[in-house]
This record gives structure tokens, C-alpha cells and sequence, in this order.
């Protein structure tokens, strides 16, 4: 058999090119075209399942806080038919159905809202599950600003208004400078420890903390290659010794108790940004309000440059 | 103790004789092993093991913050933590007669963990759920006395619900049906307070990260305590595992004896998972690997598997502290690791022969 292409097999390689072509042209348009009333809505998740919606989602589903805020910045808080247990931003969302949370999702109660989009994250058995039964699940990926970004632009195509990923993502960028111009000259390139949990885990500088931080102009203890959210020797942070120390409220409040610790010149001199336990639930979680986040370590780190002046 | 339990017991004393040389031995051993495990604690710092790190650092000028605050404490810390677990396990597993018994069989493991969960999500629940001023007074308690206070009301719930230490199985039944219980509880809480989780999860998981001078201190008195009354109430244990029909007619107050057992196992084990957290299987193993090299008397039993578990507990620190310096491996993980490890291969040498 030859390989040859003959007439026939050449025609049908043109057709099928076309084909591809043409697929790969409504990709890339997305929703570009809104009039468009046959076009489908084509994305590829963080997983690389490829979903296609013959029209913007009408009934959502979020199971991750991000996400439910993400939807709700993009103006279709309305849609939002159902969220997990741990969404609580925006006060508006307090009274649609809490679904339990990533984990132990409650399959039944929301095949009975019979949404016709899922937003989930990557990892999580309950999804697997919904998506055998059928429903749309987006799993998306939110570790970083990066990750904010694309998810952002994915969700707005997704509903059908390609132009608000895009805008919103000005918007907090904007946010975010504006609070970096705020930090006292002063203080900026200072090196922050970011405490996440008392094992002592930090926000290293791959974090999505650390990735504000750096945007604020300031440095972290932990550099990139530790990862994003080490689980430090605590001697590496005395061993550091660290200008500003930034968490949780409540854990900042019991640092002197940890041997050694109240040497540490950020502890004595209380260069401390403590968190109370909603703004700093803020603080962690990689969603729209990151530009108001960024805003309140600008906050602190005035504070903190009004002592230091005295 | 009666003067027939005196005289039961020699007879056992006879029939351990070859073994003197064998317990000597490994008594020997282990003060190595401790010796050697402290030292390489010292040596092991954010750079990971290094002793010419250690050189320098005692050179420089933090070296009385860095090693005497933080890094000495620590090391002696898991030291201490190791010799409570290895004795409590011993304690346990010769009250119950079971070689698979631990010493957070009796609600102490569970109820510490509540604890914990308390202290961690009373903020997020005040207001809602408890009132402001009870969150203010749980918030002051603090982790390690919380889970000192839990781990003790965890074996007080226990016992009541065994009514006391008179019946072996109605105590371990009791105890188990406590651990689930408190388990749930801290599970529900952390359900309503997903922050608590992080916490509790770093609990679970063990850690001798923040032993200071005031913990040992703490833990050395309660270990020396520990080890004089273990002296007293080893030949109790010994009489035990004739069974309990014949402890009884040797004139043993088998009620009494056990519940002073069960207080002194729930000590040890809540003074060591209040400043270290659950650190997993040190308390099964250790007396496991004293008896299969050197056996004995519960007089030997008890302080050798201090010994046992000190040196396990220091090994395992070490390595969690220098296998990914200057990150840390939670110490729990790598005791288990080891310690499954360990009854793996002992499973497989016991059928394969």
C-alpha cells in the first residue's frame, strides 16, 4: 500500500484540516462573538477536559470560596444557585443552599438544583462524581496570581462576557499598585515572615501572599524554592530574623511563648501585622478581593512606619 | 503487696537469668544510641546535619538563642516526650496483657485532641455558638493546657464509664467507645470552624518544635514521678500477666492497682501529646523491640522502653529535621514510618520462619 496520498485521501485531509480549523477558530474566538446564538461556549479546565456549553450557564453551582466570589465580581451573583460551606463573601450568598464542603459534598442536594455549570477545584472525589452523573464541573486551579488570572478570564467566557476577566483583572491590578504607592518608602524591601499556621507554616515568596508582598515591594524570609507554604524549622526563622512578622492575630499574640522567639527583634520591637480571623481569611484566599487584601497589609505597614518613626 | 506475691515471683526471676547479659547489653546500647541521638539533634539545624554548621554556630554570637533556646530544648524535649511514650506504652500493654495496647487507648489521645480543637475554634465560633466571655477564658487555657485538661478528662470519662479499673475488657471497650465519641465531637467542630483543622491537623502529626526549657522541666518531673512509681508497681505487673485469677490469689487489690496503673499511664501520655502533640507509634514499639532483644521483668520492662522510646523519638527528630532542611517533617509521620516499618519486617521474619 502506497502512502502516498491519492485524489480521495487528499480531499478528505482538506476536509478534515477545515474541520479543525474551524473548531480551533471558535476556541479561540470563545464568546468573542455574543450575538452568535449557535455558538458554543468552548473552554479547557485546569484539568484539560474540554468543555463545551451551547449557551451561558443559567443555574451555578460554586463548591470554593474563590470561585463563588469570582462569579459574584463578575456581575452574575444572580446565577449562583447553590455554594460550598466555607463561601461567606458576599453577605448576599447567606441565604442560598450551603452544599457541604469539597470533600463531603452534598451530590444529591445539588443534582436537585440541577445546575447547568459546576465551578470546583482540581482535586476532589465528590466532583468525580457529579461529572459521572453528568453535570458540567469546571475544576479550576486557584494557587497563585496567575491561577487567579485565568480563572478569572475562564469563568467570565464561560458566562458569556469574555470582556469582564479581562476588566476585573485591571481592576485589581490597579487595587493592588495603589496600595503598593502607600507602603512608606521607608519600609519597602523590608523582609516579611508570613505565618500561616503554628507549625510554623509560612506564605513563602511563591505563595499567593508572597506574590502581594512582592507586588507591595516587600521581601520574604522564604525564598521561592522552599515552595509555597513550607513547614519551617523555627530556628530558620530566628536564624532569619525578619523585619516585619504578619498572621493571624491569635498566633502572633502567642509568638513571645515560643522559645526563643521574643529575641527576635520584630517580636520585641512588635513589628507585627496580626490579622483578626475575617480579614485575614482574606488575606489567604486567592480571589477577587486580593486587591482590597493587598490594601490592608498597606494598612499595617503604615502603621508600622508611623512607630517606627517616633 | 503480700508476702505470697514475693514468693511467687522468683521463680521468674530464675527463668530470666540467661538474659541478664542480653538486657545489659541492650541497656548499653540504647545509653549510646541516646547519646549519639542527642548529639546529632545538636548538630542538626536549618542547614540539615552538619557539625561544622554547629561549630560556627556556637561561634557566633546568637549561639546561646539558637542552640541554647531553641535547638538544645528541643532536642532533650524529644527525648523526654520519647521516654513518656515508651513507659506509658509498657504501662499499657502490661495492665491490658496486649502487646498491641498504646498508650492513647483510653480517650487520653482523643480528648487532648478535642482539646486542641476547643482552644482553635473558639474564636470562629464566639459569639454563634459560645458566648464571648467563655471564648476569652477557653483562648487564655492555651493549647498545651488544654490538651493536658483533655487528655486527663478523657481517661476520667473512661474510667467512669468503666466504672473504675476492675474489669480489663469493660475498661478497653469504655475506652474505645470515649475516643470515638470525643474523636467525633472535634471532627463536628472543625466542620462548623474549618480553620481549627490546620491546627488540629499540625497536632495530629506530632511536633517538637516549640519544647522550651519550662516543657522539660515539666516532663522531667513528671518522668522521674513516673519512674519511681513504676518501680514500686512493676511487680504488680509482673503479677499480672500470671493472669488475672492468680495475680488475685497472690493477694494483689487488682482494682486498685489497675486504676493507680491507668493514672499513671494517662499522665505520661497527656504530659507528652500536651507539648508534642500525638506523635504516632513510639508507645507500641518500644516496648515491642525491648522485649524481643532483651526480656524481662516489668522492673526492667518499664525502664528500658523509656530508654527505647527515647532514643526512637530523638532518631526520628533528627530526621525530620534534616531530611528536607530547613523545612521539617512532621515527627509523628516519620515514627510511623519507622515503626510500621519496623512490625512489617518483624511480621514478615515471624512467617517466614
Amino acid at each position: 500500500m502506497s502512502l502516498l496520498p491519492t485524489p480521495r485521501r487528499a480531499l478528505l485531509l482538506a476536509l478534515r484540516m477545515m474541520a479543525v480549523l474551524a473548531v480551533q477558530a471558535v476556541a479561540g474566538m470563545g464568546l468573542t462573538a455574543q450575538s452568535a446564538l449557535a455558538q458554543a461556549i468552548v473552554v479547557r479546565d485546569d484539568r484539560g477536559t474540554e468543555h463545551r456549553l451551547a449557551a451561558p450557564p443559567q443555574r451555578i453551582v460554586s463548591m470554593l470560596p474563590s470561585l463563588t466570589e469570582t462569579a459574584w465580581v463578575l456581575g452574575i451573583g444572580s446565577r449562583l444557585v447553590g455554594v460550598d460551606r466555607y463561601s461567606n463573601w458576599p453577605a448576599d450568598i447567606a441565604g442560598l443552599p450551603h452544599l457541604g464542603g469539597l470533600d463531603d459534598a452534598q451530590i444529591e442536594a445539588i443534582a436537585a438544583l440541577k445546575p447547568d455549570l459546576i465551578l470546583a477545584s482540581t482535586s476532589s472525589r465528590a466532583m468525580e462524581r457529579l461529572e459521572v452523573l453528568g453535570f458540567t464541573v469546571v475544576r479550576l486551579k486557584s494557587d497563585s496570581h496567575a491561577d487567579m488570572r485565568r480563572s478569572l478570564d475562564l469563568v467570565a467566557r464561560l458566562l458569556g462576557t469574555p470582556d469582564e476577566g479581562r476588566r476585573v483583572w485591571a481592576r485589581l491590578m490597579r487595587e493592588i499598585d495603589a496600595a503598593a504607592a502607600r507602603v512608606p518608602p521607608a519600609l519597602r524591601g523590608q523582609r516579611v515572615y508570613f505565618e500561616i499556621g503554628g507549625g510554623p507554616y509560612a506564605a513563602g515568596a511563591m505563595s499567593f501572599v508572597g506574590e502581594t508582598l512582592t507586588r507591595l515591594g516587600m521581601a520574604n524570609i522564604v525564598p521561592p524554592d522552599l515552595g509555597p507554604f513550607p513547614k519551617l524549622n523555627p530556628e530558620y526563622v530566628v536564624r532569619a530574623k525578619p523585619d516585619i512578622v504578619m498572621g493571624e492575630q491569635r498566633d502572633l499574640a502567642a509568638l513571645t511563648q515560643r522559645p526563643g522567639w521574643d529575641a527576635l527583634v520584630a517580636v520585641r520591637d512588635q513589628r507585627l501585622c496580626g490579622f483578626e480571623s475575617a480579614p485575614y481569611e482574606m488575606l489567604v484566599r486567592p480571589g477577587p478581593r486580593m486587591g482590597e487584601a493587598a490594601g490592608l497589609l498597606a494598612d499595617c505597614l503604615i502603621r508600622l512606619g508611623a512607630t517606627g518613626r517616633q | 503487696m503480700s508476702a505470697s506475691l514475693h514468693a511467687a515471683l522468683p521463680m521468674i526471676d530464675r527463668a530470666d537469668d540467661p538474659d541478664a547479659s542480653r538486657r545489659r547489653r541492650l541497656a548499653v546500647w540504647m545509653l549510646v544510641a541516646i547519646v549519639i541521638g542527642l548529639a546529632a539533634g545538636l548538630a542538626t539545624g536549618p542547614a540539615g546535619f552538619s557539625p561544622s554548621a554547629l561549630w560556627t554556630d556556637l561561634q557566633g554570637h546568637d549561639a546561646t538563642l539558637l542552640l541554647g533556646q531553641i535547638r538544645a530544648p528541643r532536642t532533650l524535649g524529644a527525648a523526654l516526650v520519647g521516654a513518656l511514650l515508651g513507659l506509658s506504652g509498657a504501662l499499657a500493654q502490661g495492665l491490658f496483657r496486649n502487646a498491641l495496647a498504646d498508650p492513647y487507648l483510653l480517650g487520653s489521645a482523643s480528648g487532648a485532641g478535642l482539646g486542641v480543637v476547643l482552644v482553635l475554634a473558639a474564636a470562629s465560633l464566639g459569639g454563634g455558638y459560645v458566648s464571648l466571655s467563655t471564648v476569652v477564658w477557653i483562648e487564655r487555657v492555651g493549647l498545651v493546657s488544654a490538651a493536658f485538661i483533655g487528655a486527663l478528662a478523657g481517661v476520667a470519662m473512661t474510667l467512669s464509664l468503666a466504672r473504675g479499673a476492675v474489669q480489663t475488657l469493660r475498661l478497653l471497650l469504655a475506652g474505645v467507645v470515649v475516643g470515638v465519641l470525643l474523636g467525633a465531637i472535634s471532627d463536628l467542630i472543625t466542620v462548623a470552624s474549618p480553620d481549627a483543622l490546620r491546627g488540629k491537623q499540625a497536632f495530629m502529626l506530632g511536633s517538637t518544635s516549640f519544647l522550651g526549657w519550662s516543657a522539660l522541666a515539666l516532663m522531667a518531673a513528671g518522668l522521674a514521678l513516673l519512674l519511681a512509681l513504676s518501680r514500686r508497681h512493676a511487680r504488680a505487673l509482673d503479677a499480672l500477666t500470671l493472669g488475672e485469677d492468680s495475680a488475685v490469689s497472690l493477694g494483689l487489690d487488682l482494682g486498685r492497682v489497675r486504676l493507680v496503673l491507668v493514672l499513671m499511664l494517662s499522665l505520661g501520655t497527656a504530659l507528652a501529646v500536651s507539648q508534642a502533640g500525638l506523635v504516632a507509634f513510639v508507645g507500641l514499639v518500644a516496648p515491642h523491640l525491648v522485649r524481643r532483644h532483651a526480656p524481662g521483668r516489668h522492673g526492667w520492662l518499664l525502664m528500658a522502653s523509656a530508654g527505647m522510646g527515647a532514643s526512637l523519638l530523638l532518631a526520628a527528630d533528627v530526621i525530620s529535621r534534616a531530611l528536607v532542611a530547613p523545612e521539617e517533617l512532621p515527627v509523628g509521620v516519620v515514627t510511623a514510618v519507622l515503626g510500621g516499618g519496623y512490625l512489617f519486617w518483624l511480621l514478615r521474619q515471624r512467617t517466614s520462619s
